[in-house]
């Protein structure tokens, strides 16, 4: 070594290890720094890749023909007109995938789905045959020319009258099956019942009560609607015997297990990618009858097929949410204590039960319903009905069922508060569970992680002026002027979840993390989730850097390719953070597990000598004696002590102990026009706790984001049938997205109670905003006519609805 | 189908192709282009996806036939960034986490433009009624419209210096 370079090398040195603790803490970019996002850079030049952006040689498009029936039996299908299009190629049916035992698939739920409609169809744009041609318009063409005869069946839509003895028996495949997946059923058009909690002690409570409220509600039928709706390519290598399906997956590893058993193909010879996702929200977990038909038609044709869902297809077919008719009723002391809560659901699960829930859950985590409240005893039930409706039973950007959850017990807490006069906030406070209680066993059997419900609330009154908020109120009220207060304190479950109770078709709900570090010092770790917009290339980065002492710059993340990453279960249900970033920590942890044995024989002292420093290890007492993870990881490959393989390479799966249980305080005030119905969202604080907080920017966008989809829903998505079953308002025209106009200005604000068991203390935000969102708006609206008596408006809240309100109270005039 | 030959200009590239009286614009520049940044979110142009500036005017290339565009000049996401410097409405984007899937970005950021070029300095209401036919599912829209703020004052500043 000359002598310039032996200078260099000790200057710098010197000079890394003047930099402060602090310094190398920034340097790293690290958990808890609001750092730029790494995936922008593709996105904001145009060259993300997006599925229907793959081009192969020789591809092909796919496209259904779509029932307009809701319910008939299909007599003929007449495919000629239809193959003599130019360009178009093949027309598929049930019958054609008869022989390959394809025309059904399995749901997740433990039902099975027509892939094509076998004799029947089931709801309108039912996919009835699958056209394939050497481009979409000539797919287009020969849709319009396949001609399907049907017999029109009597229409199931009221789920309320599923279960009558007269009601039409809609699925006769499984009509004399005890059950179909989610136990026993006492109907043809009934799925399961579900159940939860002590009736007895329920019952008990009360008949004791010195005051009871009882509200019926209905969560209305929405659709999640990602910017990008599915789609897929398939395309099998006929000599390779490989098939490679690429598409707008939630969870790939997943996807390709299902491939698997449905085809029977080894999964060895599967292939899954997710490129990048235009959103989920949940609506892209489920496998879809495009993806088998793009598959089957890859193996007939050997050409690649591509399958692109129009926008109307997306919001009449592909996975909606909600759908709960809901009946709750609370028991409370005359200071407005909450002593029982009883809740019963009506679910309607449309033709097929392709809802996705962990396995074990019929109704998901519902069971959360009693809330931030310390409820001593309560019993809840859902029964799932078929009706000819679009399958589905999504968790729209939230964890399973648990948004339906929030909205009902949020709700109920203002009806409770009117009936007893107590002001909306003391009577939350009133009922909280206390710091101090954690960890909480609520009578539903979940056991709270950690929370401080009243620092939250007070916090958030506090921010808003809600004593001011108030007085304003009275004295508008007392000129005829409508202005609504909405709370929600809510309590999210999220993070599925652990292996005793979680499960997807047997495969429990662990999550995957791999780390390799390379010798130059810089890493790529792999995760079994998959992005759908909340930064993981950034955020996993991050938490990364702060476990190895790698800058996050220097660390790739890459998710969505089966062949590439370790298996996981995805990205729903807010899960991400809670289990795969806690996979991603634990990675971290045996990297520098490793590494401490390498930087103890670099340093010729033993481990326990070693303490770790940011980004390095230092010898206890002799802070200028310490080895950096960039030489380290160099060392990894050249200068090993005896007995330790090479490489600085991990997996980590992770189950996690429990659920994490991010909460809020969201105050929400709107202002009315009794002339018109018209609602103006004058302010919306929310103030969430996810425990640790890895990039503060991601998270409020997350807020703002997960907030304007709960405007939305309280405020205009509805997904509409009319009594024979057509759909009305599947286009963008007639369904809800709000634009910027109408969207709220948002303020955030937080405070941090870590989770205790997870790795980082991360809990998971995504979904929180769209939970506590939904019945914020909701109660805001409905506190506008609390005085005149009113104490439920159903959702949506759009302004026609409001108006007849008024109307009926008489002061819209 | 009978086909027709067009000739337009696209981000400042002189280009052909020949196409189906009902081909959609979107479609000839997605696959006969390669140009996949513009994308296809509802085929009713209500989300703005697609949005791309033909002569002058952002236009929603789902609902215009690729025959309409012939002769003119098109401005896509692709061609925003010049000489390899990023178009200051991308790099607010980045900096003021204005994009999460990023699905509407290229179609929201083309807009966004146009939307300056014809106001400089707008307002906080005059962004969001201009930017009201791109939808976004995941932002919210605040950070997207900080990003056009303070895009349209980088903007503002280059000019002045200049």
């Amino acid at each position: 070594m000359s002598e310039t370079q032996t200078e260099t090398q000790a200057e710098t040195q010197t000079e890394t290890q003047t930099a402060t603790t602090a310094e190398r803490e920034a340097a790293l970019g690290g958990i808890g720094c609001d750092k730029r996002r790494k995936e922008d850079a593709r996105f904001i030049r145009g060259q993300g890749n997006f599925v229907d952006d793959i081009k192969m040689p020789k591809m092909v498009f796919g496209d259904f023909v779509r029932s307009p029936h809701a319910h008939a039996r299909i007599k003929s299908i007449d495919k000629e007109k239809a193959l003599a299009v130019p360009g178009v190629i093949a027309v598929l049916t049930a019958d054609d995938l008869r022989p390959l035992n394809l025309h059904w698939m399995p749901t997740l739920a433990g039902d099975r789905q027509a892939v094509l409609a076998d004799e029947k169809v089931h709801f309108q744009n039912q996919e009835v045959a699958f056209v394939i041609a050497e481009d979409r318009y000539a797919a287009s063409d020969g849709i319009q020319l396949v001609e399907v005869d049907y017999e029109e069946l009597p229409v199931l839509i009221d789920p309320k009258k599923a279960l009558d003895d007269d009601a039409p028996i809609l699925r006769e495949d499984v009509k004399d099956k005890d059950e179909v997946g989610q136990g026993p059923r006492r109907h043809p058009n009934h799925i399961f019942n579900w159940q939860s909690g002590d009736k007895d002690a329920t019952d008990k409570a009360f008949d004791g009560a010195a005051v009871t409220v009882k509200e019926e509600m209905f969560y209305q039928r929405v659709h999640p609607s990602p910017l990008e709706t599915c789609g897929c390519v398939a395309s099998m290598d006929a000599v390779s015997g490989r098939l490679t399906l690429y598409g707008t997956f939630q969870a790939p590893h997943v996807v390709r297990t299902v491939v698997s058993l449905i085809s029977g193909l080894a999964e060895s010879n599967i292939r899954v990618v997710s490129p990048d996702v235009g959103g989920g929200f949940g609506n892209k977990v489920g496998p879809y009858p495009g993806y088998v038909c793009s598959v089957v038609g890859s193996i007939v044709l050997g050409r690649p097929v591509k399958w692109i869902e129009s926008r109307i297809d997306n919001i009449s077919t592909t996975a909606f949410a909600r759908d709960y008719h809901m009946s709750c009723e609370l028991a409370a002391d005359k200071d407005g204590r909450i002593t029982g809560l009883r809740a019963n659901v009506l679910a309607d699960h449309g033709a097929f039960n392709s809802h996705a829930q962990p396995m074990k859950w019929p109704a998901g985590f519902f069971n959360i319903v009693t809330g931030s409240y310390d409820i001593p005893t309560a019993h809840v039930t859902v029964d799932g009905v078929y009706t000819n409706k679009a399958p589905g039973g999504v968790a729209y950007r939230c964890s399973f069922r648990v948004t339906e959850a929030a909205y009902l017990i949020e709700r109920m807490l203002d009806v409770l508060a009117q009936k007893l006069g107590i002001d909306k906030a003391e009577i939350r406070l009133r009922n909280f569970i206390k710091a101090e209680q954690f960890p909480y066993q609520s009578c539903l059997g979940w056991e709270y992680d950690s929370g401080d419900y009243t620092t939250a609330l007070k916090q958030a009154m506090k921010a808003v002026g809600y004593e001011e908020l108030r007085k304003e109120q009275a004295e508008k009220r007392a000129r005829g002027e409508l202005m609504g207060i909405g709370i929600a304190t809510f309590t999210e479950i999220v993070g599925a979840g652990p292996s005793r109770n979680c499960d997807i078709l047997g495969i429990k709900m662990f999550e995957s993390c791999e780390i390799r570090v390379h010798p130059t010092g810089s890493a790529i770790a792999r995760i079994g989730t998959k992005s759908t917009g909340q930064g993981h290339e950034t955020t996993y980065a991050q938490i990364i850097a702060s476990e190895i002492g790698i800058p996050s710059d220097l660390i790739t993340v890459e998710e969505g390719d089966t062949d590439v990453g370790p298996y996981g279960l995805g990205t729903y249900g807010s899960r991400s953070t809670p289990v795969g970033a806690a996979a991603a920590a634990r990675a971290g942890r045996k990297i520098r597990d490793k590494a401490r044995k390498i930087a103890a024989h670099m340093l010729e002292v033993s481990e326990s000598d070693l303490e770790w420093d940011v980004d390095r290890f230092t010898v206890k007492g002799v802070p200028d004696l310490s080895a950096a993870m960039k030489d380290i990881a160099m060392a990894a490959y050249s200068n090993l002590p005896e007995g330790l393989e090479h490489g600085l390479e991990v997996v980590d799966y992770y189950d996690p102990p429990n659920m994490t249980y991010p909460f809020g305080a969201y105050i929400c005030v709107v202002d009315i026009d009794r002339h018109t119905g018209e609602i103006s969202v004058r302010k919306f604080y929310a103030l969430d706790d996810c425990g640790t907080r890895i990039n503060p920017m991601i998270i409020e966008g997350q807020v703002h984001g997960g907030l304007t989809e709960a405007f939305a829903i309280a405020m205009g998505q509805e997904i509409v049938f009319d009594e024979i079953g057509n759909v009305l308002g599947a286009s963008l025209l007639d369904y809800f997205l709000p634009t910027a106009v109408e969207t709220p200005h948002w303020e955030t604000d937080h405070t941090v109670t870590p989770s205790p068991h997870h790795p980082i203390g991360a809990k998971g935000v995504g979904e929180s905003p769209n939970v506590g969102g939904v019945p914020a708006f909701s109660n805001a609206v409905v506190d506008a006519f609390a005085h005149l008596d009113v104490t439920h408006m159903p959702m949506p809240h759009t302004a026609w609805r409001v108006w007849q309100t008024c109307h009926d109270l008489g002061i819209d005039k | 189908m009978a086909k027709t030959e067009i000739k337009l200009t696209v981000n400042g590239e002189e280009v052909a192709g020949t196409v189906e009286p009902r081909t959609l614009l979107i479609h000839f520049l997605r696959e006969q282009l390669n140009l996949t940044g513009a994308h296809i979110g509802c085929e009713t142009s209500h989300c703005g996806a697609c949005t791309v500036d033909l002569n002058g005017k952002s236009v929603k290339s789902c609902t215009v036939f690729a025959v309409q565009a012939d002769g003119g000049e098109l401005l896509t996401v692709e061609g925003l960034a010049q000489g390899g410097e990023l178009h200051p409405l991308q790099a607010a984007f980045a900096e003021d986490h204005g994009l999460q899937c990023g699905f509407c970005t290229p179609g929201m950021l083309i807009r966004a433009q146009r939307l300056l070029r014809e106001n400089p300095d707008p307002s906080e209401a005059e962004i969001r009624w201009g930017i009201s036919g791109n939808l976004c599912r995941c932002t919210g829209y605040q950070n997207i419209v900080k990003a056009i703020r303070n895009a349209a004052q980088v903007m503002r500043q280059k000019e002045a210096a200049e």
